[in-house]
């Protein structure tokens, strides 16, 4: 590593440790207020691993049980989209973490325009979400709603080398897709409420509320953000990939 | 190394310091790099036959993304420990209610499976 430094600006007050507007008055100082914040929003966020873990948890012993339905269930995954996707969240967590760094810089502008891009990358992905269940729904793959095993219990052009599974094995590949519509739809419904609160920062950032030496809200968004990117990094090779080869 | 440190004087005694480190766009700039390799490496990885192994590298290169993601991009390499300390205890014990999970399913139709 080269010795590049990054010079923070602080004004003359925050330099001398005088007490700073954004303090509350229970905090020490400046430090200790991040800190207790950045703290309280780990804790949220493990609160959050939890929740997905137990849906995480649910996939992994169902995979175990009804195998062949999953790997027949995940050949109808689009790879082209869910690589795309993959690409675009950690884009958009790369634009975050660009955009806490303007935020920390006091650069207003850099920190709206990466807001925005995180924005739009955020949308994006929702749109090629959006489109994938479009397409499952086509295609009858929709448990409960719109499902039907045909594609299941005959041999597929596109996999000529899958057997075609039983009734009874074919029907379980509704506890796959609902698992995927579940874990995707949990997970998008994270990326709403994501993209709504970035709407909410950009406009209070156009205001100068984060580049004057309190940026906690960036902060923790962002780490909200990234929460969620790492959700889908997992989810990707579950769901996509690890059934593929098959 | 390319990252500032910050140390806000605290009284001693707190638990918790509050240095504060403002991490270079270079760090994110390679970081998201890495990302990005590893993310071909793992669509390239599940097309190659490697039978119980294609999960086990997808999920390994799922965990290598993942603790780059928390360490640069959440910056909890620089953060106190404190807050090094609750995570690890947050996955430790996500970790215990995966096995303890798998240890019962395992466990009820013993023999049968």
């Amino acid at each position: 590593m080269d010795s590049q430094t990054v010079i923070v600006p602080q004004s003359h007050a925050e330099l001398e440790h005088e007490h700073s507007p954004h303090l509350h008055h229970h905090f020490a100082n400046m430090g200790q207020q991040r800190e207790a914040s950045n703290f309280g929003m780990w804790l949220f966020l493990l609160t959050e691993i939890m929740f997905f873990g137990g849906m995480f948890t649910a996939y992994l012993i169902y995979r175990n049980w009804y195998y062949p339905a999953f790997v027949a269930g995940s050949h109808y995954m689009k790879m082209w989209a869910g690589t795309l996707n993959t690409v675009v969240l950690i884009c958009s967590s790369f634009t975050m973490a660009m955009g806490v760094y303007s935020a920390e810089m006091r650069n207003r502008k850099n920190l709206i325009r990466y807001l925005s891009l995180t924005l739009i990358l955020g949308f994006v992905f929702l749109g090629i979400k959006a489109y994938e269940w479009h397409n499952e729904w086509v295609e009858h793959h929709v448990p409960g709603l719109n499902f039907s095993i045909n594609d299941f219990t005959h041999v597929d052009a596109r996999y000529p080398t899958d057997k075609p599974l039983k009734v009874d094995m074919a029907e379980k590949t509704q506890i796959y897709f609902s698992l995927y519509f579940l874990l995707t739809g949990v997970h998008a419904l994270h990326m709403v409420v994501g993209v709504s609160i970035i709407i909410f920062l950009i406009f209070t950032a156009w205001g100068g509320a984060y580049t004057t030496g309190h940026m906690n809200l960036i902060e923790n968004f962002g780490l909200y953000w990234h929460f969620v990117d790492i959700v889908w990094i997992f989810l990707f090779p579950l769901l996509y990939l690890i059934s593929r080869h098959q | 190394m390319s990252e500032t440190h910050f140390e806000h004087t605290v009284n001693p005694s707190e638990p918790t310091h509050h240095s504060h480190t403002v991490v270079s766009p270079k760090v994110y700039a390679l970081v998201f790099g890495a990302l990005l390799v590893f993310t071909a490496l793992t669509v390239y990885a599940s097309g190659v036959e490697l039978g119980v192994f294609n999960a086990v590298v997808a999920l390994i290169i799922a965990v290598i993304k993942g603790t780059l993601v928390v360490l640069f991009f959440m910056h909890i390499k620089y953060s106190s420990k404190l807050v090094k300390l609750t995570i690890c205890s947050g996955f430790f014990t996500l970790i215990v209610l995966l096995a303890l999970t798998c240890t019962d399913y395992i466990s009820r139709a013993w023999g049968l499976w």
